[in-house]
């Protein structure tokens, strides 16, 4: 042990998130965890779930994961600021009606995704307004928004549904790569996913994320525009659940005003699961797409293996109980041995944002 | 030094344990994999948890046990198309032999199917159909001439075929409460002049949407005579909302529903009577249409005859339609016979 911690020159930097060498600090992570768990399940599935070795089970996991992965984006920076969006899933929903309808009056199908686009960005303007401007609190705020949204969508269309899709683009939302099993649309959301991993991680916007996280106060005062940042993130959302709407309408060929609902709960398990802080200031990408992936390959071993939906949810909710319960547990494991640590010396300073679970003590 | 570590690795170990029970509660699950020989079956109605599929299903079963293959229900808990499509991309990961779906889409559900069907799995659809291209064969309950008809006989003579009725629905686009819908209406035009249909309204095959839906008809049609509804939950919502109200026995109702559901309305009087298929022969039938697609026996062209067990002979129709037999009236007198 200490021979690997000299290696990593702890004279320079003798705060606790540098304290160790690269390979420990990227593996000793609740990222790695899950993504460790994923590879487990993934294995422990192909070897002993029929049929999950087969050419389609990568299709329809990635198929039936895209919009959830793509929302899972906007809604893992939304959550390290320590808000939430509810709403995304009706989003979904009006997109998708939209979709249909604008399709239904003549309009192609570029065009009516436009528009729908165009409608889930104002859709996340007034729910960033009015968390950041106003100041309202975001689950009150898109608890509103979540039932304004899909009544839109339902009052649009009613209960009825537009079916009549050109094949050109519902065969092109199904499409793999070549011959590859994996589906084209896996290019945007690896494309997106590059996006927000550069902005979330690799800029000064994505550091103000995590600073609005930790401390809102604090991060006003050095500068961080809060409100700016906020209404971007919640625009975002809405624009990226609008995309997610109208692959979902065209993969299912069918705009429903119901599509999607319940989704966003998947998503904010997903995003939790991935090691996400509710509490906001903590969290990674890679890491929530691992949740996300991991949700998709519990449910589609599940199925393969007889078990009906709830007890595909009594697991998955199960799963994040006990993720977000870790968190719980290992902040007061860390307390402890924080606390034991005073007695021996000076307290090292906290870990900065995003590095660590003593991140938010 | 080491302290330094402890927490960081707590949290990994912790972790790790983390995956490892979720691991082990995994591996509860069967070792899988059937042989290839066996008839597997899988039942996917619209949604789970719907006492009528439930019928229907025990008498896929019932079949299935009798000629030895391998019986599946799954289903969604809401009755929308995408929820049915991961189940019939389960299906077809699976290879499964017969794919027996009542669809929730005409269409969504199609391109679904057909991978289902790329992949070798013979498709039968029963109580709701899809278009023609995505199935091998459908299972119809009753025709839909023979349901309007008995629908209009049963209100003419409750309510002494005079008077305005509404229709109380499924959801506005449910395939066969719409075709039904279309030939009442036309049976009404040409037959019974003196009946008037007011309005149609949609309860979305929601006990309370249809509940709230009967008592908004009420109101705003004080002239009502009689509610016809072409569904199970509907009938049961209208009838509980109306044994309750001062309208019990001034406007009648009639419709589709379930023995079960509907003996304390026809034993307390709001029900005179009312009609439905078997169920549970129909689930019945559509195993056995299923293995007889997968043994070749037919291939979902006109004129095929195969037997399905103790109904008997059958012939495949038009477009692949094997129809079950003419509805079937239940009132006051045998209601006591029947238990599903």
């Amino acid at each position: 042990m200490n021979a690997t911690t000299t290696t990593a020159g702890p004279t320079t930097r003798d705060y606790p998130a540098y304290g160790r060498p690269l390979w420990q600090r990227w593996l000793f992570t609740r990222e790695a965890a899950v993504i460790a768990l994923l590879l487990a399940v993934w294995f422990y599935a192909l070897n002993n779930v029929a049929f999950f070795d087969g050419p389609l089970t990568i299709t329809f996991l990635l198929q039936d994961m895209t919009p959830i992965l793509l929302i899972a984006l906007p809604m893992t920076l939304i959550i390290i600021t320590g808000e939430i969006d509810l709403s995304v899933a009706s989003v979904v929903g009006l997109s998708s009606v939209l979709v249909g309808v604008l399709h239904q009056d003549g309009w192609s199908i570029p065009a009516a995704g436009l528009a729908a686009l165009v409608v889930g960005l104002l859709c996340g303007a007034l729910n960033g307004f009015l968390v950041a401007y106003v100041g309202l609190p975001s689950l009150a705020v898109t608890i509103g928004t979540l039932a304004l949204y899909r009544g839109l969508a339902v009052g649009l269309l009613g209960t009825k549904a537009v079916t009549d899709f050109p094949e050109k683009w519902t065969t092109r939302a199904k499409e793999n790569i070549g011959d590859s099993p994996y589906p084209q649309v896996i290019i945007i959301v690896i494309l997106l996913a590059l996006v927000f991993a550069f902005l979330l991680h690799f800029t000064s916007f994505g550091r103000g994320v995590y600073d609005i996280g930790l401390n809102t106060e604090a991060a006003h005062f050095t500068g961080v525009n809060v409100r700016r940042t906020k209404l971007i993130l919640f625009m975002l959302a809405g624009v990226v659940s609008a995309l997610a709407g109208i692959y979902y309408t065209l993969r299912f060929g069918s705009s429903r005003g119901d599509n999607a609902s319940g989704m966003e709960l998947r998503v904010i398990a997903a995003v939790l699961l991935g090691g996400v802080s509710i509490f906001g200031g903590r969290g990674r990408l890679h890491g929530v797409i691992a949740g996300v992936l991991l949700i998709g390959v519990i449910a589609s071993a599940l199925r393969l293996e007889h078990y009906t939906v709830n007890v595909i949810n009594i697991i998955i909710g199960l799963l994040l109980v006990a993720s977000v319960m870790s968190n719980s547990v290992l902040a007061w494991l860390s307390s402890t041995t924080a606390t034991r640590r005073n007695k021996r010396g000076p307290s090292p300073s906290v870990a900065p944002a995003g590095v660590g679970t003593e991140g938010r003590q | 030094m080491t302290m330094k570590l402890h927490s960081k690795r707590a949290c990994a170990i912790a972790a790790l344990l983390l995956s490892g029970a979720m691991i082990l509660t995994a591996c509860g699950g069967g070792d899988g994999g059937g042989s290839s020989d066996e008839v597997t079956v899988t039942f996917l109605p619209k949604n789970l948890g719907n006492p009528y599929f439930d019928t229907s299903d025990k008498g896929g079963k019932a079949a299935v046990d009798e000629f030895g293959g391998k019986f599946e229900e799954v289903g969604p808990q809401e009755a929308t198309p995408d929820g049915q499509v991961e189940y019939i991309n389960t299906a077809a990961q699976q290879q499964v032999k017969g794919l027996v779906v009542s669809a929730n889409d005409p269409k969504a559900i199609c391109d679904a199917l057909n991978q289902a069907r790329d992949a070798g799995t013979k498709v039968v659809t029963f109580d709701s159909d899809t278009e023609t291209d995505c199935r091998d064969a459908f299972v119809n309950q009753a025709s839909a001439e023979g349901i309007a008809k008995v629908q209009v006989e049963m209100i003419a003579k409750a309510i002494g075929d005079k008077g305005e009725i509404a229709i109380l629905s499924a959801s506005a686009n449910a395939t066969n409460q719409n075709a039904w819908i279309k030939m009442m209406e036309e049976e009404l035009a040409a037959n019974h002049p003196d009946i008037k249909l007011v309005d149609t309204v949609y309860g979305d095959d929601d006990d309370q949407t249809s509940f709230d839906k009967t008592a908004a008809l009420l109101q705003s049609h004080p002239n009502l005579k009689g509610i016809v509804s072409p569904t199970t939950v509907g009938i049961a919502a209208a009838a509980r909302y109306l044994s309750d109200s001062d309208k019990k026995g001034k406007v009648a109702l009639t419709g589709l529903g379930t023995p079960n559901q509907m003996r304390e309305y026809v034993e307390n009087g709001t029900v005179a009577e009312f009609a439905l298929w078997n169920p549970e022969d129909l689930g019945y039938l559509a195993a056995y249409v299923a293995k007889a697609l997968v043994d070749g026996d037919i291939k979902g062209e006109e004129g095929d005859t195969f037997k399905a067990g103790k109904l008997g002979e059958y012939t495949v129709g038009a477009d692949g339609e094997v129809l079950l037999g003419d509805p079937f009236v239940f009132t006051k007198d045998n209601i006591g016979d029947f238990n599903f």
